[in-house]
């Protein structure tokens, strides 16, 4: 357990060799950084949302940035319950809503414009126009346009039917009704008739129908509860307050006049900055004040408002933007493909017109009586030249001719069919029973459609720490009171327990969660307040259950009709934790309302005025409360990071508990766990006078209220008497360590940020198996940029000479990349400002790309993002973040591919992200398994689309070498429109979604597999060179022979055209059916489908008399040398690819080959050695 | 890990609270389809399996390609070759001008038979490097119009040879203005060889495309002839040679079937061709050839598929014997886990 050794804590660099060689090394180089050694930092840690005490109440400036006074023009005026005069000058928005983008008349024009917005599709009007220029007429008007047609079609109906269900849930949704006063009593209302200035009252339960300011509700003190689930995601409730100024005014019976200035409409949900004028007051508004769309109101009878943003402009509308839109990396390197493809196209139409001009020179004299040519009109008086514009003129018309023949050289199509496959595999990813979290109900989600097969190229995992790794999900562990450490009742398991309970009404009142009570501190927490130590844990608990900001709620129990059970909600787990850790020892919190609480101690109910209460704040990384107790003493109790804590604490007292109790802090977040420290003091009266009289001050304040509040809560705690601490255990999803040494062995770097301490870092990282024994620990912690520099170029070096010299013992130079050695680089924020954005990302990124695993702790969320971006602006590997906070959405964004994680931390990290599921260990089956789908099939899908249009245009471009270089096409025009829209569309779609190179189990057992990802083994420039030349010989073939067979004979162009059509659809398709790994039925209904549905087509477009092919088919296929010629076509085509295919898989087999022939052929030697020999990392040595 | 109680039991509480909203769980409905295992046939290439693919094919390919071969071989043809030999070698030089001149074209060739020949024996001519595939010419032409008599002004498509005077010309456009129009009679020990001109074109054609109350109009009256003229009284779906001609060839090298001769014809049998050479081919060098022929199962007369078949059977044996011995020499054992490149040590192949 090498997790539990203390990590020493001076030397700025530590190198961990293993254990008989630490001393050695650590001592040569502490030498040379000793002058870097400090360890605590005050860097701004935003990242720490772990740590977040309170609701972010009415200081708010960290987000929303208002703290100025706003000024007139930059402010909307709401005249409460005047609805008239506040919109007679503004123009605001009424309340109906319109997520619909279009309407009846507006659907063709504007659907079909932001259908033009791609490239491909204004390719492919071009050519449609250009076709319909008589001149360069080579397809009926008809079919020219329709691929065209058919595409916008297709996607039109889709858009279409989209936006009605949109614009049928803004029906709903408008039509709800609510209570709005008018006339001075209170009307049911449709939603989308309220108007801003408007006052609303909502019951309990209801939705809120728009963005609104509370006046007065049901609770005397004017609290409201909402439910933000809608919003944010976080189903706990939040208290949000009505102004006590407002509170007793009942607007059905006075006239109420009140102007509120509030700011622009804008979309930061958690910020909100406004004045009201009230009877001549100005009182000022924030954020816990306004109640949101989209919330409902819970625990609270009714609520009266007055709506402020209506429609659009409320914040959840704001808010609500669609998916993120990346490209993926395979289509990126697809487009130079589609580039080369351009180029072919264009030589081979030079080609065509320049031989086409070589043949109008030579029989430039008996143009106008070659039978077949005849430019002359003979029959008209002028004997004008039909048709002919001269020498130029008609090679450039010959050009573009052929560029419209040969259109389909440039795979259109794919694109299409790419994301129909991306819909389909997404569709799979969905409904995997084995990403969807039972704990969270949640099922995986597709956010992004466009880079499913990123899944299986990536090569770095950035992943957060609490709520990604772990579950976020706090137990309360162990207490350090007075400087003894309580971590007993190990060994008791809970069941055993009956638990602390209450009687409340006849009822039996017990918290919902349980924990595990250390007997010891039980007992003394029962003695009462007799002895010094008894009197320290009476306040401790007496801290944890009233300095937070905790809503008790009660409930019945399901279960057993006797008892109630006490639901704690709150915004941070921690609290929560922190809450039912207090109740199990005897301090049950039974009541909160903004002035008071109730605490039942030991069974007797105490009520505590609160007094005060400063908010947690990340600069000052502490809350605290301030407490009218029953004994008319007021205390002040606070609670906060050590960090912070110990500056406030006053030093002079009790040093020896101080120094207790940092040693047990050490042990405690070294066990991984997370600290809070507690303090109190007494307040005299004047000391609170003082306080209480600064304190109305601030918070009335209009101008920067927040910083003002923060000075006074500064003044308060101070010289603080330390009660002691306490220890929350961050439990480890399900199934991290091995997900960790999955993707560890797949080749994947796992990099972990997280805003938390070192210490609690390194120990989550021992826990989830991130770290081993085996790992040498390179730590770097400077506190300025010189320091930094020579911390990495002492790591450097080390590195090198680590990575040499186990290069040279293991003798494993053939493996890729630095897993060689494993070296483990753990970087705190602090160093990481001094180096990112400086010369010196350089090194660190040489560093990083040594070490098999990267550990930043006490990061800010924009340093996440740096460090994502330090990796992918310097390699061309892909990289993933994943997270579940806000703090993460900043790196899911910047990365490749951001997964969010929908766990307890609302839901912008999921808004933010392309996937979202509900654990880290389904990173797994989503890369491994889904991600080495996704990605070989789009490989082989974009090859063989790329195969199947050159294969058919080069069939048209021999037969135009035979037609004097004219654009004449023998396969019928309908034949090579439909092409890829029936003949051959369905097969590759369909493999593209179904086809399956490896089973799961195979995958999954097998992590290395994912290595023929990171080789690009499904799509790289060698196999579409060798695709293009197999392309070559196919066309030869198709086209050739028949045109031998055939020469000199009677057949008739329609004839033989639908010979080569026949020939290269059952080619074309039987070359996917080589490809085919797993025949399912499906599979096998769309490659035999698609080549019966093409005889089908073929048969009927040759049964219309209109079109010059009118029973070509019956005619030719009578012969026996049609048939021949489609046998030979099919065998000769393919014998060169199966040939090498088969001396491919012999001689060089790749791993997947393998392991596919190990699924059907080696069940019998499935189990014995072959396991043990799987995992190189763990055994580097083996030969 | 003795929290492991601990969290079970507040794993279990938490399921019990959380078991009403369980009803509308998101849980994706296990069936094999969506969890991507349906059931499959998985083939792999294994020794036996190449071996006999490649067995098989030649086994099919080499019989066929002898059998073609055969067909091709039995089926007697007489190629004459006449663009030159029918212009009086005085006019050689100016061929075009021959041609286009009034002279009488009558030309006389003489075939001799060399195998027996069975009836039917169908009478082509072919022309060599005649493009009936260009542009120009394929579009050239109206089915509306050919196909009944209402249709007879849809000359829009017909360009040059649309109009004359205004009226439309029927049929119009470029092929049915090139018709050809040598002529050919035969005789055999001085009697005549009565070539059968019904049924030479495609049922459908007759039926469908060309109208039994269309008839020749305005056809080459221009001032440049380019081919035969139609008897106006004759309805186009009986005008036989002119249905032939208008199914464009696909290649530049093509017959088309002018009569069939319903006589078996014996070895060393002399036939005297007289022919009107009339077609002007010489402007772009283009060859025309009489062909008698008999037919085969397989069409004309032509070696091309049987080689093709012989070729790729006879290649497929060989790779079958190659892979056979590249299976014997080197063998690999298919799924070993010890080619996996992450077991495969460096240096070690």
């Amino acid at each position: 357990m090498d997790s539990k050794n203390p990590i020493e804590s001076s030397p700025s660099i530590e190198i961990t060799l293993n254990s008989s060689s630490r001393r050695s090394n650590s001592s040569s180089h502490s030498k040379a950084s000793r002058g870097n050694s400090v360890r605590e930092v005050t860097f701004g840690d935003l990242g720490s949302k772990p740590v977040r005490y309170g609701s972010r109440g009415a200081d708010s400036e960290g987000f929303s940035g208002s703290q100025k006074e706003i000024s007139d023009e930059d402010a909307r005026l709401v005249y409460v319950n005047d609805p008239e005069k506040t919109n007679e000058r503004f123009e605001f928005s009424g309340n109906s809503i319109r997520t619909g983008k279009y309407s009846i008349l507006s659907f063709v024009p504007r659907n079909l414009f932001e259908q033009f917005h791609r490239v491909a599709y204004i390719y492919f009007l071009i050519i449609a126009v250009l076709n319909q220029l008589p001149q360069l007429a080579v397809f009926g008007r008809g079919v020219s346009i329709l691929p065209l047609s058919f595409v916008l079609l297709v996607t039109a109906v889709k858009d279409a039917y989209e936006d009605w269900r949109r614009h049928r849930s803004d029906r709903i949704e408008n039509n709800r009704l609510t209570w709005v006063l008018v006339n001075d009593q209170f009307q049911q209302k449709k939603w989308k008739d309220i108007r801003v200035g408007e006052i609303i009252k909502i019951h309990t339960n209801e939705t809120l129908p728009c963005d609104m300011v509370l006046l007065s509700t049901s609770d005397s003190t004017g609290v409201a509860y909402v439910q933000t689930i809608n919003l944010d995601g976080e189903s706990n409730l939040k208290t949000r307050y009505a102004k006590q100024e407002t509170l007793s005014k009942t607007p059905e019976k006075e006239k109420i006049r009140v102007l509120i200035k509030c700011e622009k409409p804008n979309r930061n949900i958690y910020g909100f900055h406004a004045n009201m004028d009230m009877d001549g007051k100005r009182l000022s508004l924030g954020s816990s004040n306004i109640v949101l769309r989209g919330c409902e109101l819970k625990n609270t009878a009714w609520a009266i408002g007055v709506a402020v943003y209506c429609g659009r402009e409320t914040k959840v509308m704001l808010n609500s933007s669609g998916a993120p839109s990346k490209r993926s990396r395979l289509e990126t390197r697809m487009n130079f493909e589609i580039i080369i493809l351009s180029f072919f196209l264009i030589s081979l139409c030079t080609i065509v017109s320049i031989c086409a001009a070589v043949w109008l020179r030579r029989h430039r004299h008996d143009l106008n009586t070659i039978p077949f040519y005849r430019k002359k009109n003979f029959n008209d008086e002028d004997k004008d030249d039909y048709n002919y514009y001269g020498w130029g003129l008609e090679i450039f018309f010959t050009f573009l001719m052929s560029v419209i023949v040969f259109q389909i050289m440039i795979p259109i199509s794919l694109y299409i069919s790419m994301e129909l496959v991306r819909v389909g595999q997404a569709y799979f990813m969905i409904r995997d029973t084995l990403m969807y979290d039972e704990a969270s109900n949640s099922a995986f989600q597709c956010r992004a459609l466009n880079i499913n097969e990123d899944l299986g190229q990536i090569k770095f995992v950035f992943s957060d720490k609490t709520g990604t790794l772990t579950e976020n999900k706090m137990e309360f562990q162990c207490a350090s009171i007075w400087g003894v450490d309580y971590s007993g009742g190990k060994d008791s398991s809970v069941n055993e327990q009956v638990g602390h309970f209450v009687q409340v009404d006849g009822k039996i009142l017990r918290p919902k969660m349980k924990v595990r009570i250390d007997p010891e501190l039980l007992q003394l927490s029962r003695s009462g307040n007799n002895t010094e130590e008894a009197k320290r844990v009476h306040d401790f608990f007496l801290a944890l259950a009233a300095c937070n900001t905790i809503v008790p709620i009660a409930f019945d129990d399901a279960s057993n009709p006797t008892v109630k059970l006490m639901d704690y909600q709150g915004e941070s787990p921690d609290e929560q934790a922190l809450a039912y850790a207090a109740a199990a020892y005897g301090f049950m919190l039974i009541e909160r309302t903004s002035g008071h609480i109730v605490i039942d101690i030991q069974g007797e109910r105490q009520r505590f005025n609160v007094l005060g209460l400063h908010e947690f704040d990340s600069d000052r990384k502490r809350m605290s409360v301030i407490l009218g107790c029953p004994d008319k003493t007021v205390k002040v109790f606070v609670k906060g990071a050590d960090t912070t804590m110990f500056s406030v604490i006053d030093r002079s007292l009790n040093m020896d508990i101080i120094r207790a109790t940092e040693a047990h802090l050490h042990n405690y977040s070294s066990l991984g766990l997370r600290t809070l420290v507690i303090g109190m003091r007494e307040l005299s009266d004047s000391e609170f006078e003082q306080w209480h009289s600064s304190f109305e001050a601030a918070s009335t304040s209009l101008i920067g209220r927040a910083a003002m509040l923060r000075k006074v809560a500064n003044t308060v705690e101070k010289s603080l008497r330390i009660l002691g601490a306490s220890a929350i255990e961050d439990k480890l999803q399900q199934g991290v360590p091995e997900a960790i040494e999955s993707l560890r062995t797949a080749g994947i770097k796992v990099w972990v940020l997280t805003g938390d301490k070192q210490e609690t870092a390194i120990s989550i990282g021992y826990s989830s198996k991130l770290l081993t024994s085996k790992m040498t620990q390179i730590i770097i912690n400077s506190n300025s940029k010189e320091s930094s520099r020579k911390s990495l170029e002492d790591a450097l070096r080390m590195s090198k000479k680590l990575i040499t010299v186990s290069g040279t013992t293991h003798n494993n130079g053939g493996n890729s990349g630095g897993a060689v050695s494993p070296v483990a680089l753990i970087i705190d924020g602090t160093s990481l400002v001094y180096i990112l954005d400086s010369e010196l990302e350089e090194q660190l990124f040489k560093l990083a790309s040594k070490c098999s695993v990267v550990l930043c702790c006490r990061v800010a969320p924009l340093q996440k993002a740096g460090i994502v971006m330090l990796v992918k602006n310097r390699t061309s590997d892909m990289t993933l973040s994943i997270g579940d906070g806000a703090n993460d959405v900043s790196m899911i964004q910047k990365a490749d591919v951001g997964v969010g994680i929908s766990g307890k931390e609302g839901r912008q990290a999921v808004m933010a992200s392309d996937f979202a599921m509900g654990q880290f260990r389904f990173l797994v089956p989503l890369l491994l398994v889904h991600g080495h789908w996704n990605y070989q099939r789009m490989g082989c899908m974009i090859l063989y689309n790329f195969y199947r249009n050159a294969v058919f245009v080069l069939v048209l471009f021999w037969y135009v070498l035979f037609t004097c270089f004219t654009l004449t096409t023998a396969i019928n025009e309908w034949s090579s429109m439909l092409y890829s829209i029936i003949y051959t569309s369905l097969p590759t779609i369909v493999v593209g979604i179904l086809d399956k190179d490896l089973s799961r189990r195979t995958l999954l057992k097998y992590p290395q597999l994912y290595g023929a990802e990171h080789r690009q083994e499904s799509y790289n420039s060698k196999l579409f060179w060798l695709t293009m030349i197999d392309t070559l010989w196919q066309s030869v073939v198709i086209y050739f022979i028949p045109h031998l067979a055939y020469w000199g004979s009677t057949i008739d162009a329609p004839s033989i055209g639908d010979l080569w059509t026949l020939a290269v659809v059952i080619l074309v398709n039987l070359h996917l059916a080589m490809d085919v790994i797993r025949w399912s039925w499906i599979t096998h209904v769309a490659i035999w489908g698609s080549i019966v549905a093409t005889f089908i087509c073929v048969i009927v477009l040759d049964a219309v008399p209109t079109l010059v092919g009118y029973w070509a088919i019956f005619d030719i296929a009578k012969e026996g040398s049609f048939w021949l010629c489609l046998l030979a076509i099919v065998v000769a085509a393919l014998l060169p690819r199966f040939v090498v295919k088969v001396l491919y898989q012999h001689f060089s087999p790749s791993d997947i080959q393998i392991t596919r022939e190990a699924e059907k052929f080696g069940s019998r030697r499935e189990f014995g050695a072959v396991e043990i020999e799987m995992n190189p990392i763990l055994e580097p040595s083996r030969r | 890990m003795s929290n492991n109680t601990a969290s079970s039991s507040a794993g279990a509480n938490g399921s019990a609270d959380s078991a009403a909203p369980r009803r509308n769980s998101k849980r994706p409905k296990y069936s094999r389809f969506t969890q991507q295992e349906l059931p499959a046939c998985k083939p792999i290439l294994t020794p036996r399996w190449v071996i006999s693919a490649f067995m098989l094919v030649s086994i099919i390919f080499v019989p066929i390609g002898i059998a073609s071969l055969f067909a091709s071989r039995d089926v007697v043809e007489i190629v004459d070759r006449s663009e030159t030999a029918c212009i009086p070698a005085q006019n050689r030089s100016d061929k075009v001008g021959y041609i286009q001149s009034s002279a009488d074209k009558t030309c006389n060739r003489t075939l001799r038979v060399t195998k027996r020949m069975k009836q039917p024996i169908y009478v082509y001519y072919q022309l060599d490097n005649f493009y009936q595939n260009h542009q120009r010419c394929v579009k050239s032409r109206s089915d509306e119009q050919l196909r009944s008599r209402s249709g007879e002004n849809e000359t829009s498509s017909c360009e040059p040879e649309d109009v004359i005077n205004g009226t439309a010309i029927v049929p119009c456009g470029l092929i049915a203005w090139s018709l050809f129009n040598d002529t050919y009679s035969f005789s055999h020990n001085n009697q005549q060889l009565q070539v059968n001109k019904k049924g030479i074109s495609w049922k459908s054609d007759r039926d469908h495309k060309f109208g039994k109350d269309v008839f020749p109009k305005n056809f080459q009256n221009g001032s440049l002839k380019g081919g035969a003229i139609l008897n106006t009284s004759i309805p186009l779906s009986d005008q036989e040679d002119l249905i032939v001609w208008m199914r464009t060839a696909a290649l530049p090298t093509f017959r088309k079937l002018y009569g069939k001769i319903e006589q078996d014809l014996l070895p060393n049998d002399e036939i005297l061709v007289t022919l009107e050479n009339n077609y002007n081919t010489y402007s772009f060098n283009g060859k025309k050839k009489l062909v008698l022929s008999t037919t085969s199962w397989l069409g004309g007369k032509n070696d091309f598929l049987g080689i093709a078949y012989l070729i790729v059977g006879g290649l497929c044996f060989f790779l079958a014997m190659c892979f056979t011995v590249v299976y014997l020499v080197k063998p690999r054992r298919l799924g070993d886990p010890s080619y996996l490149s992450w077991n495969r040590t460096p240096g070690g192949r």
